[in-house]
């Protein structure tokens, strides 16, 4: 793995922040502005669910470079409440902030790879990879 | 004691001044003054020093520190530079005066530093104080002209009014959008309100759940909303989301928008010189009668 860079997320702005470091990276490992798009709405998904439901926590990128496959991870982690029932908010239309409720299942649909750790009371790693094509 | 130290090193403030300006000097090297001419960061490293000097002996004269951070701040030069300074011009004093006894002993020592803190302590907090303020009165005056870009209203014609959002959208300017939206809609009595979303970077489920408020309000009012400039990748991302946008129509473009937006309120564009030749073909064939 490469080296990895960190945004806190703490207030609003923090998210704009994250997403504009995230859209620099994808840009400069030469993804394409669709999937740079994809990556952009993803880390804001992300970061949002961070402010909106732990205060803080942050979000960090990394550039993974092997022989086989070349692309971007993002690691969302936070030491909020966590998540009690996980099977639930993958599900569409589950919101418990009068949302759209599309936030963690789009994000999976957007990226490649999605993985997601969470105790209740402890916190909650969100993990997704974008390959480069 | 404090008066005895202060005298040593106002009386030997040349030299100490000599050091200062060669510690100073370094900081020329590093990155921040690197665009900046000689002969200014000379004259700001004296002017700088004379202040240090004048608040010291006048304990803590307020004005003259006050227009240095001014202008500093003016200039555009970092925090770093008076807090550096201030470090350096410590450590160079505190060495100048414990050079200056032959015979070292811990409580002197001891003495030496906190006389040389008590100096430095009010000029740092003064400075940094004005600094941040400065800041924190820029920041504040952004944030309000932030604000009145935020949500702009055009009525273009009777009946279509337009919203040009560019820019991150946040909680806060959201509340704003459908403010501004609904008041405009109604002071306007537009039928057909475009929001136009070209200069949006990123459409998330929170940005794309305040648009479908929005529109869903200005339904409830009576008029159409339409929404106009979806890049093909927002598109996408707006897929891949699983966010319905069916309750209200969509267009790619402004143009496309106001186009159906004259279609809505039944009217159409035609062109002048149509008008012009038929005219002109009405004139030949009475002629040719």
């Amino acid at each position: 793995m490469a080296l990895q860079s960190c945004v806190n997320i703490k207030k609003e702005w923090d998210i704009v922040g994250a997403r504009q470091m995230g859209r620099d990276i994808a840009r400069e490992m030469g993804f394409g502005t669709v999937d740079q798009a994809r990556i952009a709405t993803a880390i804001s998904e992300l970061a949002r669910n961070i402010y909106l439901y732990a205060g803080s926590g942050k979000v960090c990128f990394e550039k993974i470079d092997t022989i086989e496959k070349r692309g971007m991870c993002m690691i969302a982690t936070d030491a909020g409440p966590g998540i009690v029932d996980i099977g639930q908010v993958m599900e569409d239309g589950f919101t418990t902030s009068s949302g759209l409720g599309a936030g963690l299942p789009g994000v999976r649909r957007l990226m490649d790879e999605f993985d997601i750790k969470s105790a209740k009371n402890v916190g909650t790693e969100i993990k997704a990879i974008k390959w480069l094509r | 004691m404090d008066r005895n130290l202060k005298r040593i090193a106002i009386e030997n403030s040349d030299s100490i001044v000599q050091r200062w300006l060669e510690a100073i000097e370094t900081l020329k090297e590093g990155s921040f003054t690197s665009n900046i001419s000689d002969e200014l960061f000379e004259s700001t490293n004296r002017e700088f020093v004379n202040v240090i000097f004048k608040s010291i002996q006048a304990e803590g004269s307020i004005e003259a520190v006050e227009v240095f951070s001014e202008k500093i701040i003016t200039l555009g030069w970092p925090l770093s530079y008076i807090t550096d300074g201030l470090q350096f011009f410590r450590r160079v004093t505190i060495e100048f005066i414990l050079s200056q006894v032959d015979k070292l002993d811990s409580d002197y020592f001891s003495k030496v530093l906190t006389g040389v803190d008590n100096w430095i302590e009010p000029i740092i907090r003064q400075l940094v104080n004005e600094y941040t303020g400065s800041w924190e009165h820029i920041v504040s005056l952004q944030r309000v002209a932030l604000q009145e870009l935020s949500a702009p209203l055009m009525p273009v014609m009777d009946n279509i009014t337009i919203m040009p959002l560019i820019g991150t959208i946040d909680t806060e300017r959201a509340k704003l959008i459908m403010e501004n939206l609904l008041e405009g809609v109604i002071r306007h009595n537009s039928e057909v309100v475009l929001i136009d979303i070209t200069g949006v970077p990123v459409v998330d489920t929170m940005v794309a759940h305040h648009i479908i408020q929005a529109a869903e309000a200005v339904r409830l009012i009576g008029s159409t909303c339409i929404l106009v400039g979806i890049r093909p990748e927002i598109a996408q991302t707006i897929v891949n989301l699983g966010i319905d946008l069916a309750k209200f129509p969509t267009k790619s473009s402004l143009q496309k928008g106001f186009k159906s937006a004259l279609e809505l309120t039944n009217r159409q564009i035609n062109d002048l010189d149509q008008g012009v030749s038929d005219i002109e073909q009405m004139i030949q064939s009475l002629k040719g009668e």
